[in-house]
């Protein structure tokens, strides 16, 4: 009626698309990801040098590199921060068939780049790792099916997506990529948990876990002294592990200057895997604790905000991306800490690297789209539907 | 009040009421589904909570890891071996039953070289020759100018060498801390420790590892980290040892023995508390094994332990007290003694003629081969066997040095009724000294099964039981007789009750057959007598005692008199109180002034 006596409300049909998005992104995570960007191009000033000195290089190629792959990063990362989550499923869905095909195809058309495991396309001017942008549409893929499991008369969307897990991971560990392998499992497991795991399958996945871990290590020798020797104090310097334990000795409380550092010489991945040990020798634990402390704003500051999150899929899907993320950095500086076994994995943004960064840029692009702030029907709670 | 409803609307009402019921029916479907995604939100909300919980938790743990590295000092690159298999230098002390050390580790330095680093190599070759004369100067130039990046000079050098290394002031010469092994007390119980050498080495330390002795055998334990700080308690008593080697040195030299081998051994724990072999080594630098000449005679034989030898008459109260023990005798069964004792084309005489008959327990006095003989044929091979067996003397002994299992005995191919009677007076089987020993503690301990141990224990071994106790007090006093009145009066010292045997064996031709000057001389006994706690046994290899008219090589005369003598000494440091006799008479005399 009202209508029809006053026209319609002047719908702001224009509502400007940037001033919306800036109302609602998460600002705190932007600018972490922004000061860990920044961190990488600032360490990689320190780290790459000598792997530009061996391959004959100008001393800051690489910090060119990573500077211009980095504001390319930057500029996906927006973009895919400024979709809804419909589109950001699409293109992910999109993306996963995509990568997927890629990955496929890798024992054909990949190259090796001489390391023992097939991981890689070479394009020439860069080389392009289809796992490395599987895993952010992955994580969206999954979230999408279970959360459409949650719906009263949805498909199976757990099964399918349990399916879809092992047959990525199987792909993986084949090349053999176990980190990347380890990553996608652990990020299915995680959505597969606040989807609303059974507690009783929890208690008894953990039971076997811990049951078997027993077994392993009393019936075989050798896991026993895998095990025995990551627990013991001492470490043999001579390995990658050594070094970075030393570098970071060495760097104590305020690093030993920037430049003075010697692990870059030694290590050879110190761009790329050990970097933090980089960060700990020249600029000491000061510059550690903060990439730690702005890794962990990313991390708990996204779940926190998809605590308040009501449609299960962007839940779930923000979850997944938050957890991978965060979990790929924790193996990164839990391995130069020798918390964990030794596995190649890098630090997302901070390491050398052109299509992880880029990779890197669209998956957090997708949380930042997951968790803006936006209305949750908080209305219904005060109002009590509620009998 | 109001009109009733109009007939012709009540089909409309009730359609209307049945829409109603519906519509609440859908709303209440709709409800449900509602709470459902709130309890499925809630339980998310709570298991992104304890997400948080564990990212944040993990995170704090990283970093609190990498401010406990930052905090910490870093080390010098040492260069010990990998991670899963560092070497380690370290290695227990070994001490002897009082805790007296017998075996340590002093920290010493090695030297080498880094010829990449030298400033000046060829007067560094010039400067170390000097310092140690047995290096060659020339090839050490040419190994410091060469493409080696890495010489070993030293494996050890003493405090005066390394200052002497230091003050060439060459920064290519470097040092390494080395444990070394030390045996402070020189050659004594040189056999039972055997010895220690480098295995694999680092340039930070060095594996020490045993290559003989109860270093071999219990390398790992000495080697194992946690236990470094534990010493390996053997059951050596220190000084006991070393009077024991004295007297056995002198007494070779006296009896003009080539080797000899003395054993004092605790009769009811097994515990050897002195075990020596002469010729022997000092630990500290081991000779290298011989590789000409009879291995019996180098200085590394054991020959305790490893030298298996026909030990002769000392066997023959194996077989008298069996004969108790089966009641076929008692010590005053009268046994026919008149030889010689014909057996197909074997003849058995004995080394006097002692008449027509003896005693049981003067068989054993006398020492008569015919009489063990004839104890022999009653008890038959196959018991005897047995018997031999229950106490150890057939098999290699379990000791705890690798050399005893080259000690096994050697027993006749065939047990026949020859090897019956032969091996009653100890021939035709051969035994280790510590075999006799073990043996003899069974027979005077109460009768049960010793088993030799070099390691502290304190409480008897509960063996299996040989001879009853009887049997057991009728052959130890048997023994003490033969000191009192028989073969071996010269093993009698007042006041500790000795009881022994004296065996005399010719020694074997490497061709078969016998050579009749040449023997082994045996005393195995036991004291004191009245409660048997210690067994000795001493051999002397070729003894002649030369003081008489003619040369004498009998036990009673050689074997027996070093064996008082070390009794007469060690029995004081064993804490063995003489049975001193009671005084005559009132014990004051009254004198009058």
């Amino acid at each position: 009626m009202t209508d029809l006596v006053h026209g319609t409300v002047p719908a702001r049909a224009a509502d400007p698309i940037l001033p919306r998005w800036w109302r609602t992104i998460d600002k705190g995570a932007l600018s972490c990801v922004m000061g860990l960007f920044g961190i990488g191009l600032l360490l990689g000033l320190a780290a790459s040098p000598p792997l530009a000195a061996r391959n004959g290089l100008d001393p800051f190629h690489y910090v060119a590199r990573q500077a211009a792959f980095g504001l390319l990063a930057i500029a996906v990362l927006l973009v895919f921060s400024m979709m809804s989550p419909r589109q950001v499923r699409r293109l992910a869905v999109l993306g996963f068939g995509l990568s997927f095909v890629a990955l496929a195809l890798l024992p054909f058309l990949g190259t090796d780049f001489g390391k023992g495991a097939v991981r890689w396309y070479s394009l020439g001017f860069a080389s392009f790792q289809p796992s490395e942008f599987l895993k952010p549409c992955f994580v969206v893929l999954c979230a999408w099916l279970m959360a459409g499991a949650q719906d009263p008369h949805g498909p199976p969307g757990r099964l399918w997506s349990f399916a879809i897990a092992v047959v990525v991971v199987a792909m993986l560990a084949l090349q053999p990529d176990f980190g990347q392998a380890a990553l996608v499992l652990f990020s299915w497991g995680v959505m597969y948990f606040v989807a609303g795991a059974p507690m009783t399958l929890l208690l008894t996945l953990a039971g076997i876990v811990f049951f078997a871990g027993t077994l392993a290590y009393e019936r075989s020798e050798h896991f026993a002294r895998r095990i025995d020797g990551f627990l013991s104090p001492d470490v043999d310097p001579r390995t990658q592990i050594g070094y970075a334990t030393n570098a970071i000795r060495e760097g104590g409380f305020f690093g030993v200057g920037v430049g003075e550092g010697s692990v870059k010489w030694s290590l050879p991945d110190a761009h790329t895997d050990f970097i933090i040990a980089v960060a700990a020798e020249e600029y000491g634990l000061v510059l550690v604790l903060l990439i730690i402390v702005l890794y962990a704003w990313v991390v708990v500051g996204s779940l926190g905000r998809l605590l308040r999150e009501r449609d299960p899929f962007i839940r779930l899907a923000g979850t997944g991306l938050a957890c991978v993320f965060g979990v790929q950095a924790m193996i990164n500086m839990g391995v130069a800490v020798r918390l964990l076994p030794a596995k190649g994995m890098t630090l997302p943004f901070v390491s050398y690297g052109g299509s992880s960064l880029i990779a890197g840029g669209i998956a957090v692009g997708m949380l930042l789209a997951m968790t803006r702030t936006r209305p949750q029907g908080q209305i219904r709670d005060i109002l009590g539907t509620r009998r | 009040m109001r009109p009733p409803p109009l007939p012709e609307l009540r089909p409309l009402l009730s359609a209307l009421g049945s829409a109603l019921r519906r519509g609440l029916r859908h709303s209440r479907e709709g409800m449900r589904r509602i709470e459902a995604m709130d309890r499925a939100r809630l339980r998310a909300e709570a298991r992104l909570m304890v997400l948080c919980g564990c990212f944040f938790l993990a995170f704090a743990l990283i970093g609190g890891r990498m401010a406990v590295f930052a905090a910490s000092e870093a080390p010098e690159p040492a260069r010990g071996g990998s991670i899963e298999d560092p070497i380690l230098g370290t290695r227990a002390d070994i001490v002897d039953r009082q805790g007296r050390i017998l075996a340590t580790n002093l920290a010493t330095h090695s030297l080498y070289a880094q010829p990449h680093q030298m400033i000046d190599p060829a007067r560094a070759a010039r400067e170390l020759a000097a310092i140690f004369p047995d290096l060659n100067e020339e090839r050490l130039l040419r190994d410091f100018t060469g493409e080696r990046r890495f010489v070993w000079i030293r494996r050890q050098i003493s405090p005066e060498q390394l200052q002497a290394v230091h003050d060439i002031g060459e920064p290519g010469l470097l040092f390494g801390p080395r444990e070394m092994r030390l045996y402070p007390n020189g050659a004594i119980a040189a056999h039972i420790l055997g010895g220690a050498s480098y295995g694999r080495e680092g340039v930070n330390s060095a594996e020490v590892i045993g290559v003989a002795g109860v270093e071999r055998f219990f390398d790992e334990r000495l080697r194992d980290p946690d236990l470094s700080d534990e010493p390996l308690v053997l059951s050596i008593d220190l000084s006991v040892q070393a009077a024991l080697e004295e007297v056995l040195e002198g007494g070779m030299t006296l009896m003009n023995a080539k080797g000899a081998t003395g054993i004092l051994m605790d009769a009811h724990t097994g515990e050897i508390v002195a075990m020596a072999s002469l010729p022997d080594f000092d630990p500290n630098s081991r000779p290298p094994v011989a590789t000409s000449g009879d291995p019996g005679d180098s200085p590394l034989f054991n020959r305790a332990l490893q030298g298996v030898y026909e030990l002769g008459s000392v066997f023959k109260i194996f077989p008298v007290a069996q004969g108790i023990e089966l009641g076929l005798i008692n010590a005053e069964t009268m046994i026919d003694t008149r030889g010689p004792m014909t057996w197909g084309r074997f003849r058995i005489r004995d080394f006097r003629n002692y008449g027509p008959a003896l005693s049981a327990t003067d068989v054993i006095v006398k020492s008569s081969n015919i009489g063990t003989s004839r104890v022999a044929l009653m008890i038959g091979a196959e018991r005897q066997r047995r018997f031999l067996d229950s106490l150890g003397l057939l098999e290699p002994l379990p000791l705890e040095m690798v050399e005893a299992r080259t000690g096994a005995p050697l027993l006749p191919r065939q047990w026949s009724e020859i090897s019956l009677m032969t091996i009653s007076y100890g021939h035709g089987l051969s035994v280790s000294p510590l075999h006799l020993a073990a043996g003899y503690a069974a027979m005077v301990n109460g009768g049960t099964r010793v088993v030799p141990t070099l390691l502290r224990r304190d409480e008897p071994q509960a063996g299996a039981r040989v001879i009853s106790p009887q049997t057991s007090r009728i052959a130890t006093s048997m023994l003490r007789q033969v000191v009192t009145r028989g073969t071996a009066t010269f093993a009698d010292i007042p006041g500790y009750e000795v009881g022994g045997k004296t065996g005399t064996a010719d020694k074997p031709t490497p061709r078969g057959g016998y050579y009749d000057d040449k023997v082994i001389s045996t005393f195995a006994g036991m004291f004191p007598a009245s409660d048997p706690r210690w067994v000795i046994v001493v051999t002397l290899d070729e003894p002649v005692e030369t003081s008489g008219a003619e040369p004498r090589r009998t036990a009673g005369w050689t074997a027996a008199p070093v064996a008082a003598e070390v009794i007469r000494r060690a029995a004081p440091l064993l804490g063995l109180r003489p049975q001193v006799a009671a005084p005559q008479g009132g014990g004051v005399t009254l004198a009058a002034n």
